[in-house]
């Protein structure tokens, strides 16, 4: 072996061990400290925000859910409505529809989405607010617009037997402004108020 | 509050807050690079790596240090992903294909962090956190230890000694990275980010379904995914995944560490080479183009051009209700500008000119203000080339920081100026040219080819965000892309510490009444003048085949 090629190889050996140090200090260390942190400090968190009802847990108040009837695709007329999603909520398929602001197929999803909604809500087309009728990023977006909920109401109030009002209470108490007065959006939590609603008792 | 409001406090507070916290870390980082002690947890390190921090590099040695230390990275990397069926916490996954294990191989190694694959349904916990994440910290630390490498080159006279690459590497991550991603963690974390190592949670909801929940350790890797401007995220959605982006004030926080050792080394730069001016002049020259990007996209996004979006009534298709267009035009164009590529909301979505102005936000190559490390010398390297083209227009020998810039040290420039765009307009043209391209859109016409464009340009600048309709799982463009990302990182490294090099040699010029003041806001005037003349006459062409043709159209 001449010396280059042993300056090379002493070379790529220190290189190696220099990367697998770094990896204990980087990806063992540093995360087993930071997993230890979290969950003595925000363990509910750490662990995916799980909400539970009559004792078992049923989500995450971070992750949207579907509320179809069940094992159709048709929406429930009971419970509030999450914005569309194509992996219907499914948090092993994350990801949009990547679908451009003009494209064709996009203009006829919007187009039908918004009759729908205007349909099972029984409002006029040009009531149904953007959120309603377009796919978030995540296709887990855990939230509304208060438009979107308020669109809902009398629907629902209707499919349950209760007064307007009540549910139009339940949104408002569930309505969110933006976090600390000015970041992001004012939204309402859907899995949070259609529990809320499943705890009202009827009239 | 009306939602002009709202943006406009989100934007000053962000701006506020990186106005205060530069100046301390700025200076921090230049004490840690210029320190002379070594603690003993990195005496311990430098022993088992077998390397002498106090030995001075020249610029071939630092180079091929650099380039052994990223070749490691990428062999440990693809075998990680080839033998994870094999290794403990798989997930129960699946080893990847060889030509995805080489993409993903070279996208986090390059910082690029571009990703062929879904987290969520093809990394084991082992990968991701012991693989990946490290890659997070240490491509990292290259990127900032290649500019300290140029800064020193400015800095030093009649010496070729660049400094030691262990030592920069080293202090770098334990320093700076890991301290500063360790709190970012925790705060995301009590914003609502997951962290554990569950495996995946069934639940019946109360309709009766079944829903599974994933874990993971999620906000460290989020942390330093955007600290270290790598984009890489834990799940297919990125930072648009709730568990990874919560609310309105983690999502602030994000965009936050995005920008922030972008914009504190030009105070590192200007400590160093002893005038802190000399960086101030740097950073304003990143910060108005970032601005005018805010600004331009934040508008588009708000009047919502296109047909969908008009029906609509909003942009708001692949953004969260959380966030809202504005908080999503932020931290778009912050993670296009900064080489970093995390998303919030999904870039193919926005408006026609909305990623006409994100793309252009790349192909000015990552410098306003760039990912770590790799946007100062990025940016130093436009200034060697505007303070030349100002020399010209006076007719004397043009000199920067007291260094004379002749030949050699612009043909240094030069070369790496052609790199990136060589890759991306070769790149794109191959892939369109083949019909690799065509196969790979989710979208038709003028938008489609934007995928195409978009794929190439933001790998070869080591960005790593996409126009994700874009299919790239294919051989042909997990090779290209790979490709792309390696020569793109590399390639100008090269060129920047050779320059180091030749300037760190010679003896500083006093300066003289003919002297091109570089502290002053003129100087910024043409700083920028020149960037957006190089990328504007590089790739106006192909901006107008595609986001130009499609926002003209709608």
């Amino acid at each position: 072996m001449n010396t280059s090629a042993r300056t090379t190889a002493r070379l790529l050996s220190s290189a190696l061990r220099a990367l697998l140090v770094l990896s204990v200090v980087t990806g063992v260390v540093y995360p087993l400290a930071v997993t230890g942190i979290a969950q003595a400090a925000f363990h509910d968190k750490a662990n995916g925000s799980v909400i539970e009802h009559d004792g078992r847990a049923v989500g995450s108040k971070l992750i949207g859910q579907s509320w179809n009837l069940k094992g159709t695709d048709a929406p429930d007329p009971r419970w509030f409505q999450p914005r569309p999603s194509h992996s219907t909520y499914d948090p092993l398929t994350t990801g949009s529809s990547q679908l451009g602001a003009s494209d064709p197929t996009l203009v006829k999803t919007v187009r039908e989405t918004r009759k729908q909604v205007a349909a099972f809500n029984g409002v006029p087309p040009s009531a149904v607010p953007k959120d309603a009728v377009t796919g978030s990023a995540s296709a887990l977006d855990p939230h509304i617009s208060p438009a979107y909920a308020e669109i809902q109401i009398a629907r629902v109030a209707k499919a349950r037997g209760l007064t307007e009002s009540r549910v139009a209470d339940l949104v408002n108490d569930h309505e969110e402004g933006r976090d600390l007065g000015f970041l992001g959006n004012a939204r309402v939590n859907v899995l949070e108020l259609n529990l809320a609603l499943s705890r009202l008792p009827a009239n | 509050m009306s939602p002009t409001l709202a943006s406009v406090l989100q934007v000053s507070a962000l701006v506020a807050a990186l106005a205060l916290v530069h100046r301390p870390l700025g200076d921090h980082m230049a004490r840690v690079y210029a320190g002379t002690k070594h603690s003993r947890a990195e005496r311990w390190i430098y022993r088992a790596v077998g390397a002498d921090p106090d030995a001075g590099m020249r610029w071939p040695a630092y180079l091929r240090t650099v380039l052994a230390f990223s070749l490691a990275g990428v062999l440990l990397l693809y075998a990680l992903q080839r033998l994870q069926d094999r290794l403990p916490l798989s997930l129960g996954f699946a080893p990847l294909s060889p030509d995805q294990a080489f993409n993903t191989a070279a996208s986090f190694t390059s910082n690029t962090n571009w990703q062929s694959y879904a987290g969520e349904s093809a990394m084991s916990h082992l990968t991701q956190t012991g693989g990946l994440a490290v890659q997070n910290f240490v491509s990292a630390a290259v990127g900032m230890s290649v500019a300290v490498a140029l800064i020193r080159g400015f800095a030093r006279a009649r010496t070729g000694e660049l400094g030691n690459f262990w030592a920069d590497l080293v202090r770098g991550t334990v320093r700076i990275l890991l301290p500063v991603s360790a709190a970012a963690a925790v705060l995301l974390v009590a914003a609502g980010a997951v962290q554990n190592f569950s495996d995946v949670q069934s639940v019946t909801t109360v309709t009766g379904q079944t829903q599974h929940l994933t874990g993971g350790a999620v906000a460290s890797q989020e942390a330093i995914k955007d600290l270290g401007t790598n984009g890489g995220g834990f799940y297919n959605a990125n930072s648009s995944h709730p568990f990874e982006n919560p609310d309105g004030s983690s999502n602030l926080l994000e965009v936050f560490l995005l920008l922030l050792i972008p914009f504190s080394l030009p105070r590192t730069f200007g400590t160093m080479v002893g005038s802190v001016r000399q960086g101030y002049a740097v950073v304003a020259a990143m910060a108005g183009i970032w601005f005018a990007g805010v600004v331009a996209v934040t508008l588009l996004e708000a009047a919502h051009p296109g047909t969908a979006a008009q029906l609509a009534g909003g942009a708001m298709e692949g953004k969260e209700q959380r966030f809202g267009e504005s908080a999503s035009s932020l931290f778009a164009v912050s993670t296009t500008m900064t080489s970093t590529g995390s998303v919030n909301s999904f870039h193919d979505s926005f408006s026609g000119l909305s990623g006409g102005v994100l793309l252009f936000g790349m192909m000015i190559g990552e410098i306003a203000p760039g990912g770590v490390g790799s946007g100062l010398y990025g940016m130093l390297v436009m200034a060697v080339v505007a303070v030349f083209l100002a020399g010209l227009m006076v007719g004397r020998t043009p000199e920067y920081l007291g260094k004379r810039l002749g030949p050699r040290e612009m043909k240094l420039a030069a070369c790496y100026l052609l790199v990136t765009p060589a890759l991306v307009l070769s790149g794109t043209a191959l892939a369109m040219g083949t019909g690799n391209g065509e196969s790979a859109m989710t979208n038709t016409g003028p938008h489609g080819f934007s995928e195409v464009l978009y794929a190439y340009t933001s790998a070869s600048n080591n960005n790593g965000s996409a126009f994700a309709g874009f299919g790239a799982d294919t051989g042909f463009h997990n090779t290209a892309l790979g490709l792309c990302m390696l020569l793109g990182r590399f390639l100008p490294m090269v060129f920047v510490l050779a320059l180091a090099g030749s300037l760190a040699r010679q003896r500083p010029a006093p300066a003289s009444a003919g002297t091109l003041r570089t502290d002053k806001p003129l100087f910024t005037g043409v700083l920028v003048a020149c960037v957006a003349v190089v990328a504007g006459l590089t790739f106006f062409p192909s901006l107008a085949l595609g986001p130009l043709a499609e926002g003209l159209a709608a």
